[in-house]
């Protein structure tokens, strides 16, 4: 079957290409400076990658099954640490007392904690995975740490880039947060990953 | 003025007058306590001060105008409104971030309390359409507010403020 994989890797493309391309055309940029413009795409490019991740991890796009998938998994990971530190630098330099309010849980925008929230996650997981072959942490552990952070960053990234009145389209930026949501909820279905918490001895 | 000279009747009378008088704004104190405290002031808003730029010029309009930022300054405590105070206003518009300082201006309070200064269109900045104001001066203490607009379509926004003696 050729149309499969076709149409499994049109439907991922679409559904990361629109979100940017409406993002990147939007009305708003024309108020907005190059630094702002950058750093608002680079959350569009995260939450694309964070699309990306689950369905990597649970071998899910054709010709990447589990092994190659992760391997690629690793380097999508480390592109999203440097996204997200695009992000958070742009807008920094934008209007540093937003973001250290932001930084600091005392923004009066709701959605600015749910975003530093995945932010800390997402850099938890990245130094978790370094330390892993280093500190030799066992793959149970690893497993549960890793599947919790991963929770954490996609809900927190939803719940971020919903509550923003910002670039992203409404309708595009809706079907990507509900793709990220329901590709990681069917990876950790997949990988049965409430055996991790209920049973405490393997 | 023999009629004029206080005879035990309009003794009576006053008496009992003053004392049901005094009777009842005590039990309308005991009734509504919110009314003895007045008019609260207001708090400021978190957020209120980012990119604040002390010193905005008074200004006719800020930049091409088009949009109105508009509201009103009261006194705590028994709301009078307080004129001649000077409103500083910023935000991201159409003609600039709210660091530069082109967003900014001032304004003063007209006799009634109220203030209006035309300014660009806000537009979306860190997530929401949203404008600043301060009070920074001596008389009172200062107030930050940070309102948000229902609408991104709109044209205005308001912001009142209650403040307190400094």
């Amino acid at each position: 079957m050729r149309l499969r994989p076709v149409l499994i890797w049109g439907a991922l493309s679409a559904a990361i290409v629109v979100p940017l391309a409406v993002a990147a055309t939007s009305p708003l940029l024309a108020w907005r400076d190059p630094v702002y413009i950058g750093a608002g795409l680079a959350g569009v490019a995260a939450m694309a990658l964070i699309l990306l991740q689950p369905l990597l991890a649970g071998g899910y796009l054709p010709g990447l099954p589990p092994l190659r998938g992760r391997r690629v998994h690793r380097w999508i990971g480390g592109t999203l640490v440097v996204a997200v530190i695009a992000h958070v630098a742009g807008l920094w330099l934008t209007s540093p007392p937003d973001v250290i309010d932001a930084l600091l849980f005392t923004s009066p925008t709701p959605f600015s904690a749910w975003g530093v929230i995945a932010m800390w996650a997402v850099f938890a997981s990245a130094l978790l995975a370094i330390l892993r072959r280093q500190r030799r942490i066992r793959p149970r552990r690893w497993r549960l740490a890793h599947t919790t952070l991963a929770m954490v960053i996609a809900l927190g990234s939803v719940i971020h880039a919903l509550l923003i009145e910002g670039t992203m389209g409404t309708v595009s930026k809706t079907a990507l947060c509900l793709l990220v949501l329901a590709a990681t909820a069917k990876v950790m279905l997949d990988l049965r990953v409430w055996a991790l918490w209920s049973r405490r001895r393997a | 003025m023999i009629h004029d000279r206080p005879t035990r009747r309009t003794i009576l009378a006053t008496g009992s007058a003053a004392m049901a008088a005094a009777l009842l704004t005590g039990a309308s104190g005991l009734l509504v306590p919110a009314r003895a405290q007045g008019l609260a002031p207001t708090p400021s808003m978190r957020g209120g001060s980012n990119n604040y730029l002390p010193g905005a010029p008074i200004v006719d309009r800020i930049g091409g105008g088009g949009f109105w930022m508009t509201g009103s300054v009261r006194r705590a405590g028994d709301g009078a409104p307080l004129a001649g105070v000077r409103i500083q206003i910023w935000a991201h518009t159409t003609e600039g971030h709210e660091r530069d300082p082109h967003s900014h201006g001032a304004t003063l309070t007209d006799a009634n309390g109220q203030f209006r200064l035309e300014m660009p269109q806000i537009v979306p900045a860190f997530g929401q359409p949203h404008g600043h104001l301060a009070y920074d001066d001596h008389a009172f203490q200062t107030v930050f507010l940070r309102p948000v607009m229902p609408s991104v379509r709109d044209t205005s926004l308001s912001a009142q403020f209650v403040l307190q003696p400094a």
